[in-house]
């Protein structure tokens, strides 16, 4: 083990340790590279692809790309920005995210990636899927149209909690995320508020009940100062919440 | 037996090994026709599995249904050779003379009629699987036939016999497939000569993968056979999945001990002692003979344990079948697929050579890949080395199909010219060859000179010819339509990028598209290729790619000369206000005429 590594981002050096990918060691050194599925308490996932940079030439994701000795990577180019953009639009036309009507405006982390590549328009035509909200938990609801499959809790729940209570059925398009109980219905699954499972939902998709304006619109997380700067919603989910 | 029954026996037969899931299912899919919700909670409580998992599992797999299907299920292969065929009229002929509609099941439960992903029979098609057995030769006739068989609730077992027979259609054979070789030859050349020297062997012939990627087969072994682990495993890779190609079939049906000896041969070069055949679902009906094939060697002491008497070579091999789903071609998803899982790309590094199938180090390799192998051990590295090029040795197995008058299996030496392959085959007036499936090139003529061969055009073995009367947009279309169908929806640009190209191919196909369509469809393509999470979305934009760049006219010829098109049709969206108001008349509509 050595820390004397390092590669370069953007320019700078970024010091890693064996093991690390360019995602953890630019985190460690406060390099902020866009993410959503992507929570450095859980193993890489790489499934959003937000997260993409350009390494010596080849473009590869930073959660799930080892970090090596003297690699050049990009993470701020036009072309990465632009890939990142069309990648936000993607999630945003596949879903339904209608950022006006929802009560995570302003502490949503897809939508504070969104501002911060600069997303202006969802550009591609929607999908409008018919998805549903599953109220019957007694103090979280699901909001299935905000989905972007980054399965955080389908991790955090068998990982953390040990109670698989989230799973994803279908292929392709069609993929979702479902609960494990009787009905399908949440609020018939061993869930609780206290689960991890409750608390890294980056977008609006899992919502705790009644506390949805507790904190106005103007005063959350992203309203004042950009992602790169204020981090993942996760990392302040304990603190709202209590 | 009841359910209870059947699932204990078929659990129990496999020691309960949650590994073997997706094999339960698909014992229950065909006994049972789907998997009931009985079904489903028997198995979770058996295995300790959730049942979410398990439809999780379910709801991956083509084949695989958690809703009752027909007593006679019926795919029709929909990969464009069969298309060309005339694929398409067969199944609106069988679905008005049942009266049912595609993909869902009669009223009275007896059948349904629906399409699946090229099902591997395009020499002979068109094609069509029933309850899971292939039928070839597809005419008028034998739909009427079929239709009369279902309606008088014939049990597929008593249907005619010649509809089941599938020819292997070997046009040409080169050194693999004049092989005259004894069963143990191989094996008894690697006791002979030592591990290493026969390593060597295959090293220095310079035999590369035969899948399509490429990679070295030799070096492949050397790297999983210095992993140290208490377990090491040898795959064979038989989800020969990729639209056009079919050699496997040829090869699993008349060369299998060849294909089985060299598996056997990696094994007792990396130091295997399980090794698995995953077979693709399509290719059910190879699996009996296949079985056979493998008590035969265990009996003539070529598998099992101290193999040629040898003490200490323990090998043997199990058959898992595939169920519908194009991605388990891919290495790591047929892994996962392997454990009983979704078939989901594994993140690499690590690759299966060191943490492959349980996690320990795999060699996983196409079934002509090994039977080479297995040559190679007889006849040495220089016999191997003296056909094909300095970088592809050896033979290649294509698999030729569409407008062609002698489709089939043709094996050639590597550095053969497309427009040689053409002439063997007959084809005239050729206007495209689509080399190494729905992921491969667009070849126009221009480039017929080019040469099938790793540093040239590379193949699994996939080419399709279509002559200058089709419209290559059809293909198109069915490839993008094919990749919506087949992505994992694991990663965004895969899982979103192809639905949206597929939307803007069918705008244009159906001739609503502008000019910026097309540049949406290029750079939508772009992302896709530079940003999937695997080689299912890197390559699935090729045919869009390739044909935008070399046959950019039969985009033209469908396009509106507009910059922008809308994506939906102004007056159609206009219907739900005519119902509404029960209007009808012109003034209701929007002129197609301003």
């Amino acid at each position: 083990m050595s820390g004397s590594n390092t590669f370069k981002l953007d320019g700078k050096d970024i010091p890693f340790e064996d093991g690390d990918t360019i995602m953890d060691a630019a985190l460690r050194a406060g390099e902020y590279i866009p993410h959503l599925c992507h929570n450095p308490e859980f193993p890489p996932h790489g499934s959003c692809r937000v997260c993409i940079v350009n390494a010596n030439g080849r473009q590869i994701s930073a959660c799930t790309e080892p970090a090596m000795e003297n690699i050049e990577v990009d993470n701020s180019s036009d072309e990465i920005m632009d890939q990142r953009r069309a990648l936000l639009q993607m999630l945003f036309v596949e879903g339904n995210h209608v950022c006006p009507g929802c009560e995570k405006s302003g502490a949503c982390q897809l939508q504070a990636v969104a501002y911060y590549v600069n997303m202006l328009s969802p550009h591609f035509t929607h999908f409008f899927p018919q998805r549903s909200v599953d109220a019957s938990h007694a103090d979280i609801a699901i909001d299935y149209d905000r989905c972007i499959l980054c399965e955080l809790c389908v991790r955090a729940s068998r990982d953390v909690d040990h109670k698989n209570v989230f799973a994803i059925d279908g292929r392709g398009i069609n993929s979702q995320l479902v609960i494990n109980s009787p009905s399908g219905k949440l609020g018939d699954s061993s869930f609780a508020a206290t689960d991890k499972a409750a608390h890294v939902c980056p977008v609006g998709a899992i919502l705790p009940k009644h506390t949805a304006y507790d904190s106005p619109i103007g005063e959350r997380l992203y309203d004042k100062k950009p992602i790169s700067i204020v981090g993942d919603v996760a990392a302040h989910e304990q603190d709202e919440d209590r | 037996m009841s359910i209870e029954e059947f699932i204990s026996s078929i659990t129990a037969s496999a020691n309960n090994q949650r590994g073997h899931l997706l094999q339960y299912l698909y014992e229950i899919q065909y006994q049972y026709s789907y998997i009931s919700q009985q079904a489903i909670q028997l198995l979770a409580e058996k295995l300790s599995l959730t049942e979410s998992h398990i439809h999780g599992v379910i709801g991956f797999y083509s084949f695989l249904h958690d809703s009752p299907r027909g007593a006679y299920d019926i795919l029709f292969s929909d990969s464009i050779t069969d298309h060309m065929l005339g694929s398409r009229q067969l199944l609106d002929q069988l679905c008005n003379t049942l009266g049912v509609t595609p993909a869902t099941p009669r009223e009275d439960g007896r059948v349904t009629v629906d399409t699946t992903s090229c099902t591997g029979i395009c020499d002979q098609g068109p094609a069509m699987l029933v309850n899971g057995w292939t039928i070839a030769r597809l005419d008028q006739n034998r739909i009427e036939t079929i239709a009369r068989l279902i309606e008088s609730d014939t049990a597929v077992e008593q249907w005619p016999q010649e509809f089941f027979h599938v020819e292997d259609n070997i046009q040409r054979r080169d050194i693999l497939l004049s092989d005259d070789s004894n069963n143990g030859d191989a094996l008894r050349s690697l006791i002979e000569q030592g591990e290493d020297a026969v390593l060597e062997q295959i090293e220095s012939s310079g035999l590369r993968g035969r899948g399509g990627a490429g990679f070295k087969t030799g070096m492949k072994w050397r790297f999983c056979k210095q992993a140290e682990a208490d377990q090491h495993y040898v795959i064979c890779n038989a989800d020969e999945g990729e639209p056009g190609t079919f050699k496997d079939r040829i090869l699993l049906n008349a060369y299998a001990d060849k294909v089985f000896e060299g598996m056997t041969l990696c094994a007792g070069i990396i130091g295997a002692s399980k090794g698995y055949l995953y077979l693709r679902g399509e290719y059910r009906y190879l699996r009996a003979a296949l079985e056979q094939k493998l008590q035969q060697l265990r009996e003539t002491g070529l598998l099992g344990n101290s193999i040629l008497g040898k003490h200490g070579f323990d090998f043997d091999i199990e058959i898992h079948m595939g169920a519908g789903a194009y991605i388990c071609g891919e290495e790591s998803s047929l892994i996962e697929s392997l454990e009983g899982k979704r078939g989901i790309p594994r993140i690499r590094p690590p690759f299966p050579v060191t943490h492959g199938y349980q996690n320990r180090p795999t060699v996983v390799n196409n079934v002509e890949t090994f039977m080479a192998a297995a040559l190679i051990a007889i006849h040495g590295a220089d016999w191997f080395r003296s056909v094909g090029t300095e970088q592809s040795s050896g033979t290649k197995l294509l698999s030729i199909s569409g407008d062609c008058e002698k489709p089939g299996i043709y094996e050639y030496p590597f550095g053969v010219s497309i427009q040689d392959i053409l002439k063997d085959c007959v084809a005239k007036d050729t206007q495209a060859v689509q080399i190494a499936g729905a992921a491969g090139f667009t070849i126009p003529a221009a480039e017929f000179e080019r040469c099938v061969a790793f540093e040239d055009v590379s193949s699994g073995g996939s080419f399709m010819v279509f002559n200058r009367d089709r419209d290559l947009l059809d293909m198109v279309k069915n490839f993008a339509h094919f990749f919506v169908h087949e992505s994992c929806g694991f990663c965004t640009p895969c899982r979103v990028g192809a639905s949206l190209m597929k939307d803007l191919v069918d705008k244009v196909h159906s001739g609503h598209a502008g000019q910026y369509d097309l540049d949406e469809m290029q750079s939508i393509g772009q992302l896709m290729r530079a940003t999937s999470h695997c080689g299912l979305g890197t390559t699935a934009p090729n045919p869009v790619l390739d044909t935008l760049e070399k046959f950019p006219q039969i985009y033209e010829k469908h396009l509106k000369h507009s910059s922008y098109e809308p994506a939906f049709d102004l007056d159609a969206a206009l219907q739900d206000a005519r119902d509404i108001t029960g209007r009808d008349d012109a003034g209701a509509h929007l002129g197609t005429e301003s």
